[in-house]
């Protein structure tokens, strides 16, 4: 039964998957012709478009485009940068780690905070530091988050000139070590972390505050309080592991926003993960490299979703027993 | 939920009356806001980033013109693409959520996969990507946002309409004839009229903070001021650098408010509709 539900659900996202890759071919082949990309070349006569239309194999039919490409992103061979004449998965593979640590750190410390005030929210609900938790959260939640990571810098980098606006490491420093490296990157990392902390903490903290209303209101809560246990450890020990479970699916749906923050975030401080390439593939209209970062959040959030799905199947038995 | 009820709710709580009252103010400039501006917005002068004083409330951009003018002008560009693209997605979800809700079998599949593929892949790259294929301009900003952001309603949609269908007096009109379209026209739409336009407007909210992202990306149009374009050249001009504060802080706090705005009014008729939802019911 569960591994049926669980093929079931892999089998879903392979497909989902698919969909984004035979999706994606028809944006970029279909829709945007590549002819104009390379008539952007300089001095590019009529006899040479036509060769490097050779050499891309855009003058085979549709067919024959289309089984190339199928092969091409099996080999995950995304082609080559416009801008810097890498191949596509070598810029990714470069970018991935520093958006990993920075989507990491932020997600960590959002669920963390979110989660933390929504339950002390919920337990103090109607009074006037519930309502200044939600004001903070729905401002949070409502605001762009380029915009805080805009006003981050004018406080943090410029007002009170303590911590750098931009970029992961101070540039043209040796370091001595790898602690001192570290230290130079958590450095650089806070504010962008913070921004990151910001956008995605308003979700979680208004799921968790209603999830715990909810889990507070129930009988059994009651009857731990009628035995005299006292109020906190009924609060840790039996509302919170029971309120838990909605912020595993919101987790899974953040995760487009955490991509879109991404993006936005780290070109503001010009933080060298993935939204970066994204952001510079679009000014230059890199389309291999668009191409790839677009396939590559997909995949991400697919994933995600997948992994969301099965950590729901273990956390809760009720799923299984269907 | 009538006309009135919806009224009702709205003017009930603090909440609604702040969103409404700032709906109410930013749709006034939205009309009004090129005959208000002091300024013409880009009119560049050789006042530049100058802090605010009396010739310029909000102080000056990169190029000399008025911050107050353009945020004023620029009201337009986030309301006009807020509410169309939302329609667009409220009709397009609707549509796809009572088909395949009422219809079930395999029309409910297709449209079902089809949902559940525009649910998961990440909206802001796709629209970058359509955005960045297409040329750029307010219609071609409404209709991306408004074709990928649809699959929520879609999802809400389907599954009240698969509960309306095994109504009793969904199947007593069967039962006497009616047709599909009918009951669908008598019985599930106007039952499903109050989840639909909840979610449109929290879709308004996603879409505003859509139009201002791609904008602040560089991909909005370029002959239109928009807050997030606003946003754009405040940053790319290293306003924020040379402390500027003026000129950053007034776009995002306007798109801040009518999102917060819009935010509570949603989620004030999704209680209306599920009271379990309630953020200060009494205990």
């Amino acid at each position: 039964m569960s591994v049926r539900w669980l093929s079931g659900k892999v089998a879903a996202a392979a497909l989902t998957l698919l969909f984004v890759i035979v999706f994606n071919f028809f944006l970029f082949r279909v829709m945007g012709d590549p002819t104009d990309q390379l008539a952007r070349l300089p001095r590019a006569t009529p006899e040479e478009i036509q060769k490097l239309r050779g050499q891309y194999g855009l003058d085979k039919p549709m067919l024959g485009q289309f089984t190339d490409y199928m092969g091409d992103t099996a080999r995950l061979d995304f082609g080559i940068s416009q801008r810097s004449r890498r191949t596509v998965t070598d810029e990714i593979k470069d970018a991935l780690p520093w958006t990993l640590l920075l989507v990491g750190t932020g997600t960590l410390l959002a669920t963390l905070l979110g989660s933390w005030m929504g339950v002390k929210a919920a337990t103090r609900r109607g009074k006037h530091s519930d309502q200044a938790l939600l004001g903070f959260n729905l401002f949070t939640y409502a605001s762009p988050e380029y915009w805080i990571g805009i006003i981050l810098i004018l406080v943090f980098a410029v007002w009170i000139p303590i911590l750098p606006s931009g970029l992961q490491v101070t540039p043209g420093t040796e370091f001595s070590n790898f602690f001192s490296q570290a230290l130079d990157v958590a450095k650089h990392l806070i504010l962008p972390a913070t921004a990151m902390t910001l956008m995605l903490i308003g979700q979680y903290f208004l799921i968790m505050r209603s999830s715990m209303v909810d889990v507070l209101t129930e009988d059994f809560i009651t009857v731990k309080r009628a035995t005299g246990m006292r109020w906190d450890r009924v609060v840790n020990r039996h509302a919170v592991p029971n309120a838990l479970l909605p912020l595993v699916t919101l987790s899974a749906i953040q995760f487009g926003a955490v991509v879109a923050g991404a993006i936005t975030i780290e070109t503001i401080f010009s933080w060298p993960g993935l939204g970066e390439l994204t952001y510079q593939a679009i000014n230059d209209k890199d389309f291999p490299v668009l191409q790839g970062t677009f396939l590559f959040f997909s995949f991400a959030v697919i994933l995600a979703n997948l992994a969301a799905d099965c950590l729901y199947f273990f956390l809760d038995p009720r799923v299984q027993g269907r | 939920m009538s006309g009135r009820e919806a009224v009702r709710v709205l003017f009930s709580s603090w909440r609604g009356r702040f969103g409404i009252a700032v709906l109410v103010v930013t749709v006034f400039v939205a009309i009004f806001g090129s005959a208000l501006a002091p300024y013409d917005p880009t009119a560049s002068s050789l006042d530049v980033l100058q802090p605010p004083s009396f010739d310029h409330l909000l102080g000056t951009t990169e190029s000399g013109e008025d911050v107050f003018s353009q945020l004023l002008v620029g009201t337009r560009t986030s309301v006009v693409v807020g509410f169309a693209a939302a329609v667009i997605s409220a009709v397009l979800g609707s549509a796809v959520g009572i088909f395949s809700g009422y219809f079930g079998g395999w029309t409910d599949r297709i449209l079902d996969s089809l949902e559940n593929w525009f649910l998961v892949i990440p909206t802001l790259p796709l629209m970058i990507v359509l955005a960045r294929l297409l040329d750029p301009s307010l219609g071609v900003l409404v209709a991306v946002i408004g074709l990928t952001s649809w699959a929520g309603t879609g999802r809400i949609v389907r599954a009240q309409v698969m509960t309306l269908r095994e109504r009793a007096f969904v199947e007593r009109a069967r039962a006497l004839g009616a047709g599909d379209t009918y009951i669908i026209r008598t019985h599930v739409l106007p039952n499903t009229l109050p989840l639909i336009f909840a979610n449109t407007v929290l879709i308004i909210a996603v879409a505003i903070l859509s139009e201002a992202a791609l904008s602040f990306l560089g991909l909005g149009d370029p002959s239109r001021i928009s807050w997030g374009s606003m946003l754009e050249n405040a940053f790319g001009s290293g306003a924020p650098s040379a402390g500027a504060w003026w000129y950053v802080i007034p776009p995002g706090l306007c798109i801040t408010i009518l999102v917060l705005a819009v935010t509570l009014i949603g989620f004030l008729y999704e209680e209306y509709i599920n009271p379990r939802l309630a953020m200060d019911r009494e205990s």
